[in-house]
């Protein structure tokens, strides 16, 4: 179809189509990002109306200020001991990611998540939470799991796939699954676990529990459906959850503008479901843990839900899968002008006295020698592709309570090609 | 003619379409900047600017509603759905939208929009990045299936999809993106170069939509398959020295019924062979088709090479794609049947 001739009264109209500012071979510069001074926020009693705080989605929570000293209504006083608790999970989970993005690299593994840079945005989380509140993650919230001492090794074979993984190698690495860690199984479809949180909320609720949930989903996930779904379930029923909105500012090569960020914040999208709302810096530990502690207490005491944006930096790749000196400036990720989480939190417990540069340093020494002692066990139980791990008839367990008549067909079909297959392979031997 | 892997003819078919026809647009989650996740866009948001190519909100039914949408303009959205398992979310709007839409409004109004999207298994992709969905849009009414083996066909059929009146579903099998794949997984994958289907032009072209091609012609047994298991058939078919007749469909839906049942009554036997699940899985209904054209030249019941019944598992993959063995022991059956 031809355009209409255009009305010569009336400007042509003209598609607008979101650029970041830099590209591969561009000088990042965020000088333009408005970052308002550690302690300038309020903090809202818990009980205060949604309506009353609209303010707080388009500003930046933040404790941690540049000398690392926590400042301002949002401090939660954490003891040190909790503290170094905290510091020491964020790199556990570092350690780990550094080890597992290398197998992958091995050859040991299909795929693999880092989370570099996002540390606190799921451990300080699940620090404020209650070992029992119900978390829907994405899946770059392995620091939830390792906050909760979940065993690495648990974690490694399931990224390797191996004979001890409790997921019978049928999912991709990282989409783990932990329920006795309160951690939902991942899934690889974005968004999806978003209105999952909210129905399990809904239903501590209807049967008078007091877990709560929360979820996490990255801002390039909140343009799918389910995030809409989400947070109008979460406003009509007011239900006990938390719906934490990682803003990385890149979802693999889209940056946020595609998500709806050049236009406004993403906790300001609580402002139109009439949910609370909160903007925070998300690589601030102490700022991450009070959010959650503020919007956990409003969830527990039936004021309803609360939409967290973090707003922190992908550090790395979206995966082993992608390259983003291909669709971003080099120095994004040095330049980020809110640092880096471990560094802000240590130096924080430096200042305190609690802590300095040789027990950091061991620190490391020791995450590096967990995480080595369980890499070696894990691969004693297998690495991926080498070797069968699990026994083929697995294949057909788990698709229902009771394997229907054509699965065990068909489960008989498979084993029977395994022993051609083996026949045939013997044949070439000889 | 220039040498081609699938990407890069993809990508071509998809640059000659915006070349003849400013009204071809392409956008999807990645494929702007980046030109796409496996690189099917690449430099066409260079040559053809930002508002012809470009990147989407991670919205799938945002992509195809505005992919139908845009038809309704009277553009020619080529839109990328990233992987074919991420297409759900956009079922509403190709399912009870975009195949309806020239009914509902006696062709008032139309949807011709093409969904490319990488799908089927074989790289490692656990259950999100394996399925292969495509019985569940042919038995959609108003879309058109397509899903090509080769470089030379998914060019040819790319652009007759673009250039096609209909919404149709373009499935890619990103297993035979770099080479013709042929189910043994430990070997070395010969690179598209070497085979003659990588001898593309670089002008327009097409294959049209509807015709099935016999890639080997034979007379003991039809063997129905498309996509990566075109090159499983011919590397057991020729390993095992059978006299098998292999007809690639290229199309689903509408369906060469007539190059099937030619073919069948000439052999009178038929094994079918995909890769999807089997129960509901487009080889049922080719199973009934064959069945109700013919039956009375049949000497052997039909048989049936498909995916489990079960999500794709991580680990086990190879267990689960219908490789060469099991399709050596269904051919072993259906030929002493």
């Amino acid at each position: 179809m031809a355009k209409q001739e255009a009305r010569s009264n009336l400007p042509p109209l003209d598609l607008y189509v979101p650029e970041p500012k830099f590209r591969p071979g561009d000088d990042a510069d965020f000088s333009d990002i408005v970052i308002p001074a550690a302690g300038e926020t309020r903090r809202p009693d818990i009980a205060d109306d949604h309506h009353t705080m609209r303010d707080l989605s388009y500003g930046l929570v933040r404790v941690l200020d540049g000398e690392g000293k926590a400042v301002g209504p949002w401090d939660p006083r954490l003891d040190a001991e909790t503290l170094r608790k905290m510091l020491r999970a964020m790199a556990l989970t570092r350690a780990y990611d550094q080890r597992m993005f290398r197998a992958q690299r091995q050859g040991k593994t299909s795929f693999y998540m880092k989370c570099l840079g996002e540390e606190a945005v799921a451990v300080a989380a699940a620090f404020a939470l209650d070992r029992d509140d119900m978390c829907f993650p994405s899946y770059r919230q392995q620091g939830i799991l390792i906050a909760r001492d979940w065993p690495l090794l648990d974690m490694m074979n399931q990224v390797y796939s191996n004979k001890q993984d409790r997921l019978k190698g049928r999912q991709l690495p990282i989409m783990y699954s932990a329920k006795e860690g309160g951690f939902f199984s991942i899934s690889g479809n974005l968004a999806t676990q978003y209105p999952q949180a909210v129905g399990w909320a809904m239903a501590s609720a209807a049967k008078g529990d007091t877990r709560i949930a929360a979820t996490w989903c990255g801002e390039g996930s909140t343009a799918e459906g389910d995030f809409h779904s989400a947070c109008i379930f979460a406003s009509v029923y007011k239900a006990p959850v938390i719906l934490n909105v990682v803003n990385n500012q890149w979802a693999i090569s889209s940056f946020s503008g595609f998500a709806g960020g050049e236009a406004t914040t993403f906790a300001a999208r609580a402002v139109g479901y009439g949910i609370a709302g909160l903007r925070i810096d998300g690589n601030d530990a102490l700022a991450v843990h009070a959010a959650t502690q503020w919007a956990a207490e409003r969830a527990r005491t039936n004021q309803g839900p609360t939409i967290i944006e973090h707003f922190t930096y992908r550090t790395e790749g979206h995966s082993t899968s992608d390259d983003p000196s291909q669709y971003r400036s080099a120095n994004e990720a040095t330049d980020w002008p809110l640092g880096d989480p471990i560094a802000r939190l240590k130096q924080h417990l430096v200042g305190l006295g609690e802590w300095d540069e040789e027990r950091h340093a061991a620190m490391d020494l020791e995450c590096a020698e967990q995480v080595k002692v369980a890499t070696k066990q894990a691969e004693k139980f297998g690495i991926l592709g080498h070797g069968l791990h699990q026994p083929l008839e697995t294949m057909f367990e788990d698709v229902f309570a009771q394997m229907p008549w054509h699965l065990r067909e068909q489960q008989a079909e498979m084993l029977a090609e395994y022993e051609v297959a083996k026949a045939k392979a013997k044949q070439g031997e000889a | 003619m220039a040498q081609m892997n699938m990407i890069q003819a993809i990508n071509s078919a998809m640059d000659v379409a915006m070349e003849r026809d400013e009204n071809v647009c392409v956008f999807g989650e990645d494929v702007g900047f980046y030109g796409g996740v496996f690189r099917a866009t690449a430099g066409l948001q260079k040559k053809y600017g930002k508002r012809r190519a470009f990147d989407t909100p991670i919205n799938e039914g945002g992509i195809i509603g505005v992919a139908v949408g845009m038809a309704a303009y009277g553009l020619k959205p080529v839109a990328e759905i990233q992987f074919a398992d991420y297409i759900y979310p956009g079922l509403d709007q190709l399912v009870s939208e975009a195949a309806r839409l020239r009914y509902r409004s006696a062709g008032e109004f139309t949807a011709p929009i093409v969904v490319r999207s990488p799908f089927g298994g074989g790289i490692f992709g656990g259950q999100t990045h394996s399925q292969s969905p495509e019985s569940m849009f042919t038995h959609v009414s108003g879309i058109k299936t397509v899903i090509p083996s080769t470089p030379y066909d998914a060019k040819g059929l790319l652009i007759a999809a673009i250039e096609d009146p209909d919404p149709v579903v373009f499935f890619e099998p990103k297993r035979i993106y770099n080479g013709p794949f042929d189910g043994r997984y430990q070997e070395i994958v010969q690179p598209w170069s070497r085979h003659p289907a990588s001898e593309v032009p670089e002008g327009h072209y097409v294959i049209p939509l509807g015709k099935a091609a016999t890639v080997r012609e034979g007379s003991d047994v039809t063997v129905l398959c498309y996509g990566t298991m075109v090159h499983v058939a011919l590397g057991v078919v020729e390993r095992e020295g059978y006299d098998a007749e292999v007809i690639d469909l290229r199309t689903l839906l509408p369906l060469d019924i007539e190059a099937i049942v030619a073919s069948v009554k000439k052999t009178g036997r038929c094994l079918i062979l995909h890769e999807a699940t089997k129960t509901s899985g487009f080889g049922a209904e080719l199973s009934a088709l064959v069945q109700e054209h013919c039956f009375h030249h049949l000497e052997a019941p039909i048989v049936r090479v498909t995916g489990y019944d079960t999500p794709y598992p991580h680990s086990l993959e190879w267990a689960y794609f219908p490789g060469p063995i099991r399709l050596g022991e269904a051919l072993k059956r259906v030929m002493e049947d």
